[in-house]
């Protein structure tokens, strides 16, 4: 966390052979996937693609086929991956007592929280927050954070860990159109300043085009990966989203209009 | 009260012993509370508190001389089967616990009142903390002990997991081995403080104290403040007044933590609006 250290584009990340299956379902099926260092990674696909379970594979938390390596590609060494996660959704009530530095010391420190808060642990978790601007929220509740507000406190607590690659699990539904842009100029930053990867499920394929830097049209396996232009003009893309919905630059119509923050796809 | 209605108090040893007991129990009681609660499990510590019977009735069975050995490992071997089965998501886990809870509790009760002897085992049911004598004072000082080390090791993975399971995974938390423990944990002390405490009104014990914390409280360290405060503070007056209107002890301890609540949430309500 305390260095930030430009990326090096040295080492990568190879997810070969992964499949999921649910007894005879097959859910996902040979993905096989390059990710360097310093790239913002978007996977896109309809409801059911299986995105959310790929994201939960490279996790391990559910059983899988296949392996994931991280490579230094200067000595071709591998080492062990660290994944930080961004949850979609967090099971949050009304009422809960507790704040921002309970949440973020629970999963990162072993002294425990119930007992005092710890000046050195909470200079460090301060200073996490300070790079997404929310230091000042340490002491609050987190269910009285807004959408945006949780959201970067939950990447602060993925960063502290230094992790090589961010997975974050459509993090922007329920955020309005400024702070969409503001998610992605985040992850913009992140990818520049920070030594990682990023993963990331989206919807809203304007947003794709204009940040990430490979694209992943995921249906069970990888139909079709590359960056955004290549993949929105190819015939996999069209098979998965029909014509009528393509982006208005690829289809040469206008753009179709729709409200702040909606979710393009679904 | 004067002074010597309180010399008074003092003066029978088993009013000492019962005042030692609830120093012990209602912290800790207080302290399990807080996960309890925030991990929705109030259904899964009552079923466990109902498998007692069943224990009990097992030990019958079986013949054994101390039917509290029994009692104690089918209290852990069922939260662990609890446990199991409800992350196989066959149904959901209020369903799972239901189905399992009262089948064990008819097939504990139907041993137990067969030939007509439940009355025996009646006073289970409500508990008597006066009846503690100095050797089981230590038993539950020694779980006292247990459950804060626990506490200590491993609330900060309790909490993680109770937020966002894959998430703690994500953080190499070992995700299963803690709700395990944690289920262990809460079987031994429902189950080491049942005879005392009671069945009928033990569950009473383990949540109210956290709900009400949980109303005033803005961070962990409030809400274990509060919750072993309240806990404290009911088991204390509910010892002194049942002494002086001679109503059961347990019984007394949770209608003083019920009103603690009440407040609580009254105080709460005024506040927002």
């Amino acid at each position: 966390m305390k260095k930030i250290i430009k990326p090096c584009g040295l080492h990568c990340i190879k997810i070969n052979h992964l499949g999921v299956r649910f007894g005879e379902q097959v859910i996902l099926e040979d993905v096989n996937l390059h990710i360097h260092c310093g790239s913002l990674n978007a996977i896109i696909g309809k409801n059911g693609a299986g995105k959310s379970t790929l994201i939960r594979a490279i996790l391990d938390d559910i059983p899988h086929e296949g392996d994931i390596e991280f490579k230094d590609r200067e000595n071709g060494g591998i080492r062990k991956l660290k994944i930080g996660y961004v949850p979609q959704i967090v099971n949050i009530e009304k009422n809960m007592p507790v704040s921002v530095y309970d949440l973020i010391a629970s999963y990162s420190y072993r002294f425990p929280v119930f007992f005092k808060k710890k000046k050195s642990i909470q200079k460090e978790i301060a200073e996490a927050l300070r790079v997404f601007e929310v230091e000042d929220l340490i002491d609050r509740q987190i269910c009285k954070l807004s959408g945006g507000q949780l959201q970067r406190v939950m990447l602060a607590m993925a960063i502290m860990d230094e992790p090589n690659l961010l997975l974050l699990d459509e993090p922007v539904s329920g955020v309005d159109q400024n702070g969409m842009e503001l998610f992605y100029r985040t992850m913009e930053y992140l990818k520049e300043n920070f030594d990682l990867a990023i993963i990331l499920i989206s919807h809203d394929l304007d947003y794709v085009l204009k940040y990430a830097d490979q694209v992943i049209l995921l249906d069970q396996t990888i139909r079709k990966s590359g960056s955004a232009k290549e993949v929105f003009a190819s015939q996999e893309f069209k098979q998965v989203f029909g014509a009528e919905e393509l982006p208005g630059y690829v289809s040469g119509g206008k753009k179709p209009k729709r409200k702040a923050g909606g979710v393009l796809w679904d | 009260m004067g002074l010597e209605s309180l010399t008074a108090f003092f003066q029978y040893g088993f009013m000492r012993n019962a005042f030692l007991a609830v120093l012990i129990i209602t912290p800790l009681f207080g302290m399990l509370g807080t996960m309890i609660v925030h991990n929705k499990m109030a259904f899964f510590s009552d079923a466990l508190g109902h498998s007692a019977l069943t224990g009990i009735a097992i030990g019958v069975v079986l013949g054994v001389a101390d039917t509290n050995v029994t009692m104690i490992v089918f209290a852990v071997a069922f939260a662990l089967l609890l446990n199991y089965i409800g992350s196989r998501e066959i149904a959901s886990t209020d369903t799972i616990i239901s189905v399992f809870s009262s089948c064990s509790v008819a097939v504990g009760l139907a041993i137990l009142s067969k030939g007509g002897n439940f009355s025996k085992y009646s006073s289970l049911l409500v508990g008597d903390i006066l009846s503690i004598t100095r050797k089981e004072i230590e038993y539950l000082l020694v779980i006292f002990g247990v459950a804060v080390l626990f506490w200590c090791f491993c609330f900060n993975y309790l909490h993680a997991v109770s937020i966002h399971r894959t998430l703690a995974k994500s953080r190499h938390i070992p995700v299963k081995l803690i709700e395990n423990l944690f289920a262990v944990v809460i079987a031994l002390i429902v189950t080491l403080s049942i005879k005392w405490v009671g069945i009928l009104i033990i569950n009473a014990l383990l949540i109210l104290p956290a709900a009400a914390s949980r109303n005033l409280s803005e961070n962990m360290r409030e809400y274990h403040f509060f919750s072993v405060l309240f806990s404290l503070f009911s088991g204390i007056m509910g010892l002194f007044v049942s002494y002086y209107t001679n109503v059961a002890t347990g019984p007394m301890i949770v209608i003083i933590a019920s009103v603690l609540y009440f407040s609580t949430y009254a105080y709460a309500r005024l506040k927002m609006s």
